[in-house]
């Protein structure tokens, strides 16, 4: 059947990744099957070849992370995509490339936890993981999207944010926006920003590969293009290379977090709707935010004064942009399909000046706009 | 050869014991990489964590140090995005067999062009001597103070029977057989193995009784039996000896060969 738009496509949420990660450049992706993340995984087997790229089903979730890490000091962008448990065993290498600031994105399609817990049932269950769940302190971010085009949006996103600050970017999707099917229609590609590292100027004897920069992140060098240098997760020096040194680990280390918190007003990335003159605000995410935009439609069908803010940057987390808004209610409903791991952060972002109200699920069920709706009523 | 136009020269001292077989290794490796004229900008080196796994540190290549196990995994992505460049993983039998077990066979069986030289010491050296999946039976570590009850991994015998291309065993007495076997490797197209047994003193020495890197040395000397020979010995005959030889030495398309028939494929849909 002819289309008449081109650009316009009927698509599910983990296709969307696949293809946003394709429009960003990526070219090679790792992966171990997991509901529900399987698709992006074949989805990018049968188009990674027809680009150009690379699609390897590893042997695992940690292989699979540690070959994407790879590839990318080799020069190619490149993802994996999982679900909670492999989201576990993914961790230490995670914290791999935060430490040795390689640039690589890793999605994680939410289902239901702890353990094996509801693999085909949407949770929002791995937010606090995303944040805190390797060990060490380090920067990180994550994306956070609520329908199929922000999906494709955020995965190229998640690519050029790892590429200008040189670390794991997360995008945490859920079983709902994955699977969901909605139209969408794409952009030209030839409109898409994109953003590639930066590579060293200076001449291979000169190249500093963890320099302290004014900017906090230092140009790197792919491997096999003349500048040989040394990558490790020991602690390092500005040179790469491990070291003891009280005041060049804490140097490193405090770049790292830095890198990223002194560019939050660049990532965070935030939506309001009908945030004018409210009383209620509700804070929403994923999968939730789509019911918590119909409670507040509802709500202010009947004269109640909602408004929502939907967080597309979960880390770092948007808290200046809470904070400011919860100036103008005297409610905060935090709804999510978790015991409250954001309604905690919202605490804290609006140091409990106002009550923050939780509505949560963890059975693997969505949460209703009425419940929500219900919550901003009081 | 000039092995200091190899050598981070500002990152010596290294951190090995007086009488480790790891530097040997080391040697025989930079002396096989010389001969093959390599361009040091076209290699790369990829370890794990061990006292082996510190090598790439060492070498003035592109060097990656990566988790304990998974340097398989990390060498594999970048083996793909940069095929040009020769990969090679050095790696302890723990950070290979144990932890890395799972990555070491999977490697093998994709036959994806990268070289794994193991530097066994049937211990875990760098934590201090714990029992390791290649410690014999019965034998002491710090986790097995009355005699180790598991049996140990053959692991050139796991490479091949996993599908590796290349694969070969030798000790670091034998330092002639052990270029000639990483010359092999290296140039091998395919999955490469090379076993080599290295003296670890200060722990599996010391916690044995079996004298200092010297003795360990000689140990190997006088313990050694060709694979040739081991075929007509009984199994009696065979305890506590060495077998090194070459196990396997095939040719077989590698990942890349099939990888390139998928992308053909993905074009004619
Ligand atoms: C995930 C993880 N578990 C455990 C360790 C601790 N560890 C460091 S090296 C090592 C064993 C190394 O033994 P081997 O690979 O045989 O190398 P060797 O030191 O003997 O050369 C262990 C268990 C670690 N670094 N990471
Ligand atoms: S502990 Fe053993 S393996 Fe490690 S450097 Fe010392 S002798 Fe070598």
């Amino acid at each position: 059947m002819e289309k008449s738009n081109p650009n316009v496509y009927m698509m599910q949420g983990n296709t969307a990744c696949a293809e946003g990660a394709i429009a960003a450049g990526c070219r090679f992706f790792a992966g171990y099957p997991i509901t529900p993340s399987t698709e992006i995984a074949e989805v990018l087997a049968y188009r990674l070849p027809q680009v150009g790229g690379n699609f390897i089903q590893m042997e695992d979730e940690i292989a699979a992370m540690g070959a994407v890490i790879g590839a990318s000091l080799g020069g190619v962008k490149a993802m994996t995509a999982t679900s909670g448990p492999g989201f576990s065993l993914k961790q230490e290498n995670i914290g791999f490339a935060a430490m040795a600031e390689i640039p690589v994105v890793v999605v994680d399609v939410q289902r239901g936890g702890p353990s094996t817990g509801l693999p085909t049932h949407v949770s929002q269950s791995d937010m606090m993981q995303a944040r805190w769940g390797t060990h060490g302190d380090h920067g990180i971010i994550a994306l956070c999207p609520s329908t199929v085009r922000e999906t494709y949006d955020l995965t190229i996103r998640a690519f050029n944010l790892s590429e200008q600050f040189r670390t794991p970017v997360l995008l945490m999707t859920d079983e709902i926006i994955a699977h969901l099917n909605e139209k969408i229609e794409l952009p030209e590609p030839s409109t898409i920003k994109i953003i590639n590292r930066q590579k060293p100027t200076v001449p291979p004897e000169k190249y500093v590969p963890y320099a302290m920069t004014d900017t906090d992140i230092p140009p790197m060098a792919n491997f096999g293009e003349g500048y040989r240098y040394h990558v490790t997760g020991l602690a390092h020096d500005e040179t790469g290379f491990p070291t003891n040194d009280p005041a060049k680990i804490e140097e490193q280390l405090l770049r790292i977090n830095r890198k990223i918190e002194r560019y939050r007003d660049e990532i965070v990335e935030v939506e309001e709707f009908a945030t004018e003159k409210m009383e209620v605000l509700v804070i929403a995410y994923g999968a939730t935010a789509r019911s918590a935009k119909k409670a507040v439609q509802l709500a202010r069908e009947n004269g109640r004064r909602a408004g929502l803010l939907k967080l597309k940057t979960i880390w770092p987390f948007p808290e200046k942009e809470i904070a400011q808004l919860a100036q103008k209610v005297s409610r905060i409903v935090v709804p999510e399909l978790n015991l409250g791991q954001i309604a905690h952060e919202v605490e804290w972002a609006t140091c409990r000046a106002l009550p923050v109200v939780r509505v949560n699920r963890i059975n693997g069920e969505p949460i209703t706009p009425h419940e929500i709706l219900q919550a901003i009523v009081g | 050869m000039d092995y200091l136009y190899y050598l981070r020269q500002s990152k010596m001292p290294h951190i090995w014991c007086d009488g480790c077989g790891h530097g040997i290794v080391l040697k025989s490796l930079l002396r096989v990489i010389d001969k093959l004229g390599w361009d040091k900008n076209d290699v790369a080196v990829v370890s794990g964590i061990g006292c082996s796994s510190r090598t790439p540190g060492y070498v003035d290549f592109n060097t990656l140090h990566t988790t304990h196990g998974r340097a398989l995994a990390f060498a594999t992505g970048l083996k793909i995005a940069k095929p040009q460049l020769h990969v090679i993983v050095v790696t302890g039998d723990g950070d290979a067999v144990a932890i890395g077990g799972n990555h070491f066979i999977h490697a093998a069986r994709r036959n994806i062009d990268i070289s794994v030289i193991i530097y066994n010491n049937y211990i875990y050296g760098m934590t201090g001597g714990q029992v390791s999946p290649t410690t014999p039976t019965m034998k002491k570590a710090t986790t097995t103070p009355f005699g180790n009850p598991d049996a140990p991994f053959d692991i050139s015998r796991l490479a091949a029977a996993a599908g590796a291309a290349y694969v070969a065993r030798t000790t670091v007495y034998h330092y002639a057989r052990m270029d000639l076997y990483i010359e092999q490797a290296l140039t091998k197209k395919g999955f490469s193995v090379v076993e080599v047994l290295s003296p670890c003193p200060t722990s599996y020495g010391k916690l044995n009784k079996l004298g200092n890197g010297v003795d360990m040395l000689m140990y190997q000397k006088e313990n050694t039996v060709s694979l040739e020979k081991a075929a007509q010995l009984t199994p009696e005959e065979l305890e506590n000896k060495i077998v090194v030889g070459v196990f396997v030495d095939k040719e077989q398309a590698d990942y890349q060969e099939h990888y390139q028939k998928v992308v053909q494929k993905s074009h004619n849909v």
